[in-house]
């Protein structure tokens, strides 16, 4: 069996997994879950982020605690957590992929959290203090001057979050969640003789996802610099 | 069911999960002794005068970064050492094959990250040390080493100690492979006593308080070894 008979016998359990006569897996459930997980990881994160600049110490505590220790521990380590604490809190048995999901938006969110952060304190105080002198409150001010500076630069930083989270969502995995790596070793059990060649295709599949994901972040940060770039906004009159 | 800590503190479970941060630890201290220098090495290769070598780093750096750290231990335990001629993958079996996998790895996959933090550091460094040790006659590598290298250093060590955490962090993964490390110890004290609070809160507290000791590390250098501009 060549390489090439592998691909051609396999590669429609390798995309969509035992799909329409079983459960969808494979690679579409590892961008699924990808992309849902960064969909509600976004405002999660975003929600933290400000949490973790508020000034009641309240709410930037716990939050800052929350944020401390996901960030300390492995992705893995949250999965566990999820995995056998969800059903005695919701006290039902909770399915892998919605176990996955919320351990990806808790960890994700912890890591988008400190990107929002990072963008608000770059600000620096005086467009906060600014905004409150004008008459804004609190809550105004952050939604109508800083967050919008804060995020401006976001989108190539949010590719490349997507990157990461397709590469994590691979330890769906460990507990059996039939994303791509483990429809790969179920590929591999069934072949048996070429684990190499079935786990270099995964690599290959990954490598060429990815790759092309971060080449487009990559991109839009040379568009995004471009723009700001002080010729063109003079050019439409903004001044600089 | 109340928080059992005898469990942890003394017997049987108590001895697994001591040796699987043991474990743990000892990954990671050997994958820093192998990732370090061959960071540094395809660092040079993508800063090399030479087109075909710049290649070579990049490439080496994009393959391994774009694929999870998951799919590199399923080739390395699975894939790689059926290629081997069968003599080697004797030995091979007959040894700790799961820790030597996970280290080849982890190996690879900490260079290709820790490499572009070396790579940005002695970008850090203007161009006309590079072309000053060069004119007094030193040759690439002895600029490099002479010149180049003290003062990226100490622009690179912050990134690689957060590189470090990475990697502390990294090592659970080696658990799909059986190696026997803190998360799979953890895992397997929880299936053997049902005990999930406590086996979990051990390794939890293991990661958060040897994540806060590289946290703290990198803090200090930073106060030791402020990054002076020229």
């Amino acid at each position: 069996m060549t390489v090439l008979q592998l691909v051609d016998t396999y590669w429609l359990y390798f995309l969509v997994g035992q799909y329409p006569n079983g459960p969808l897996g494979g690679l579409v459930l590892t961008l699924l879950l990808a992309a849902l997980a960064l969909a509600l990881a976004l405002p999660f994160g975003l929600l933290l982020g400000i949490a973790r600049v508020s000034p009641y110490r309240a709410v930037r505590w716990p939050v800052s605690a929350l944020v401390f220790v996901v960030r300390g521990t492995p992705l893995l380590m949250v999965v566990f957590w999820a995995y056998f604490f969800l059903p005695t809190v919701t006290g039902k048995k909770t399915d892998q992929f919605s176990t996955m999901l919320i351990a990806l938006v808790v960890f994700d969110g912890a890591y988008l959290a400190e990107i929002v952060r990072a963008g608000i304190f770059g600000l620096g105080r005086g467009q906060m203090e600014a905004a409150r002198s004008i008459g804004f409150s609190y809550a105004q001010a952050m939604r109508r001057v800083i967050l919008p500076q804060a995020l401006r630069h976001m989108l190539p930083s949010l590719v490349n979050q997507f990157v990461s989270t397709i590469k994590e969502t691979s330890l769906g995995y460990i507990i059996g969640l039939t994303e791509v790596s483990f429809v790969a070793s179920q590929i591999n059990v069934q072949v048996f003789t070429m684990p190499a060649q079935v786990y270099a295709v995964l690599a290959l599949t990954y490598f060429i996802l990815c790759f092309g994901l971060s080449r487009f972040a990559f991109w839009l940060e040379a568009r995004g610099r471009r723009r700001a770039a002080p010729g063109r906004a003079a050019a439409r009159g903004i001044p600089t | 069911m109340s928080f059992d800590s005898s469990l942890l503190l003394a017997g049987p479970y108590h001895t697994m999960l001591v040796a699987g941060l043991v474990l743990t630890l000892q990954l990671t201290a050997a994958t820093l002794v192998f990732a370090l220098p061959l960071a540094i090495a395809v660092a040079l290769l993508r800063l090399a005068p030479v087109a075909p070598l710049r290649w070579a780093g990049a490439g080496f750096v994009e393959a391994i970064r774009n694929v999870p750290l998951l799919a590199h231990m399923l080739f390395w335990y699975f894939g790689a050492p059926e290629l081997l001629p069968e003599a080697l993958k004797e030995r091979l079996y007959a040894g700790n094959i799961e820790a030597i996998s996970a280290v080849c790895a982890l190996t690879l996959y900490t260079a290709a990250f820790m490499a572009e933090d070396v790579r940005s550091g002695i970008r850090a460094i203007p161009a006309v040390q590079m072309e000053a040790g060069r004119a007094l006659g030193l040759g690439f590598l002895a600029t490099m080493r002479l010149v180049i290298l003290p003062q990226a250093l100490r622009v690179t060590v912050p990134p690689l100690i957060s590189q470090t955490l990475n990697l502390w962090k990294n090592t659970s993964i080696a658990t799909v492979i059986g190696v026997a490390e803190l998360m799979y110890q953890a895992a397997k004290v929880e299936s053997a006593t049902f005990r999930s609070v406590e086996a979990f809160a051990f390794a939890t507290a293991s990661y958060l308080s040897v994540s806060l000791a590289i946290t703290a590390a990198a803090a200090l250098y930073h106060r030791r070894f402020p990054v002076r501009t020229l």
